[in-house]
């Protein structure tokens, strides 16, 4: 197949696919274009000069509330969400490994978390806090809320990975003489290291952008999406479109050192 | 010197008959922080809705009860009913968009693209805006599609319109163009998936035996392809039947979705009213997906 001539399927599937780009990317480059509107100019086309004009806006507190603070909350959340993510989808690809009882129950549970939807975690979660007396908190009911979006995906993840993990390495290491702590940390966990790594951007991404079900459970202060999705009914002004913009830079930032981090984990793994 | 050697020996051999033992229970401790997490943050709150869909209320507070008439007033109301049909329409028509986008793109990737390297890269490519947020992906129609928007404004410039589509933006057109801009992603990694694990010599034997291109795409690689496009029917299906921000957003209000009811009546604190709706949809999503996971064992096909 490899050396074959391009066919004529070909160029309209590329041309397709050149579409599908277009119409991910389009409207993201035109918020990105229109946030540099003049200081006089509207949410559309054309631009009415260049500026810095609402990014400067972005940080007066008037403007879009608690930008700084949402962000630094939606961060921290960010984090903390990553590390549990991993640690807990990490321990759980291991047990899937083995047999055990209730294993199947656990892993439909875990399907069960990915399409139950995210309004109703919302609302529940924030019905059992309210009865049991505690007060939702973005670090303690969003933060479970948001466990129960990234868990199912890096737990299938790790599903997938150790599915493809032959027994062989570990059998080699242990005739070697490695106890089993050492086989894990020396032989298991460098080789799924770059998994790991994707599993984190997920943890992160997924709930950094997350509000469906951070909307009944982040308590006083708002989340960054509660907050933009707060001005998407009452700012008309290109403010909006500068958050987006730096929202969305923030996010590229974060995939660029992520896939710089796989990369140089393989890298040196091939090195090795 | 012996006594030295031995006491190790000794601990080896004891650590390893307790290495025995504890790796009898390793899978149970290694399971127990994801089941207490979905315990604690997804059964019980299922639980308690399902128990306070019950209850009575006023506009201050709920009463412990146990009343049917969350459900009767809910399921007696023709609102409701063409709430949940013009949530279905979203689903099948943005599946139905998703599903041919999705798998046009994923065999693209995966049967026209001759290296592994370039696969990846452009795959990314796809995968990237899908990890931004959602709302400034919805917001980033408005410039597009307003009023003045670029479209309108292109059109109306060329001459093919006299004034500007008002039906663009904030129209049901704008929900399903948004939709499977937001979902379409999910769609084309399973399929591109599974793509990706069908043997090639497959296709060549097709060939070989005379099937025309169209014979070899019908017959071989649609069917080798379904698993991947439940998944993918999976996560749209119950991605749209949760919708509400999009169907506020980019309809402006002028069109109504399940979950965005819900959210209307957990804003005006009727939580016992807003249960019972989450427990009707709740079924009919696990029976749709139910029936999806006849066709297709995840297990396998991860």
């Amino acid at each position: 197949m490899s050396r074959e001539k391009r066919t004529f399927e070909f160029y309209v599937l590329a041309a397709f696919f050149a579409l599908f780009v277009l119409f991910l990317y389009g409207p993201l480059s035109a918020i990105l274009i229109l946030s540099f509107q003049g200081e006089n100019g509207g949410l559309t086309f054309p631009l009415n000069g260049v500026s810095l004009h609402w990014f400067a806006n972005l940080f007066e507190r008037q403007a879009v509330g608690d930008f700084g603070g949402s962000f630094k909350r939606s961060f921290i959340l960010g984090l903390m969400v990553m590390i549990v993510t991993v640690g807990v989808s990490l321990l759980a690809g291991l047990a899937f490994r083995q047999k055990f009882r209730g294993a199947t129950a656990l892993f439909y549970l875990a399907v069960a978390s990915l399409v139950v939807p995210s309004i109703i975690i919302s609302l529940g979660i924030g019905v059992v806090f309210q009865q049991i007396g505690f007060r939702p908190a973005w670090y303690t009911s969003a933060f479970g809320s948001h466990l129960t979006w990234t868990l199912p995906f890096g737990v299938l993840i790790m599903f997938a990975v150790f599915n493809r993990f032959s027994p062989a390495y570990e059998e080699a290491a242990r005739d070697l003489g490695a106890s089993s702590w050492q086989t894990f940390a020396h032989v298991v966990l460098p080789m799924i290291a770059p998994s790991l790594i994707g599993v984190g951007l997920f943890g992160f991404t997924l709930s950094y952008d997350e509000f469906a079900r951070t909307l009944m459970t982040s308590g006083t202060f708002n989340t960054l999406p509660l907050e933009i999705y707060g001005m998407t009914t009452n700012v008309t002004t290109p403010v909006l479109y500068a958050l987006g913009t730096v929202t969305s830079v923030f996010s590229f930032l974060v995939i660029l050192l992520t896939l710089g981090a796989i990369i140089y984990v393989g890298r040196r793994r091939a090195r090795i | 010197m012996t006594v030295a050697l031995d006491q190790p020996l000794a601990a080896a051999k004891s650590a390893r008959r307790r290495r025995v033992s504890i790796g009898a229970v390793a899978p149970y401790l290694q399971a127990t922080p994801l089941a207490l997490i979905l315990g604690v943050f997804l059964l019980l709150p299922i639980l308690m809705i399902a128990v306070v869909s019950f209850w009575d209320y006023d506009f201050a507070a709920m009463y412990p009860d146990f009343l049917t008439t969350n459900y009767s007033d809910t399921l007696g109301s023709w609102v409701t009913w063409k709430t949940y049909l013009n949530t279905l329409k979203y689903a099948a028509i943005v599946w139905a968009l998703t599903l041919f986008v999705g798998f046009w793109v994923a065999y693209f990737l995966a049967f026209h693209i001759r290296t592994t390297a370039m696969q990846m890269v452009l795959f990314l490519v796809c995968t990237v805006p899908f990890l931004t947020s959602n709302i400034i992906r919805m917001i980033s129609w408005i410039p597009v599609l307003g009023r003045n928007g670029l479209v309108n404004s292109t059109l109306v410039q060329m001459g093919l319109i006299p004034k500007p589509i008002e039906w663009l933006l904030y129209s049901e057109f704008a929900v399903v163009l948004a939709m499977v801009h937001l979902y379409a992603l999910f769609m084309v990694t399973p399929i591109f998936n599974t793509l990706m694990r069908i043997d090639k010599s497959l296709i060549e034997a097709a060939r070989d035996a005379g099937a025309s291109g169209w014979q070899v795409l019908w017959n071989v690689i649609i069917p080798l392809a379904k698993p991947g496009m439940a998944i993918g029917t999976i996560f749209v299906v119950t991605l749209v039947m949760a919708d509400f921000s999009t169907v506020q957003v980019m309809s402006g209000g002028q069109s109504a979705s399940v979950a965005l009811m819900m959210k209307n009546q957990m804003s005006l604190l009727q939580y016992p009213a807003a249960a019972a709706n989450a427990v009707v949809l709740l079924v009919l999503v696990l029976l749709m997906v139910a029936g999806i996971l006849r066709i297709v064992d995840i297990r396998k096909e991860l």
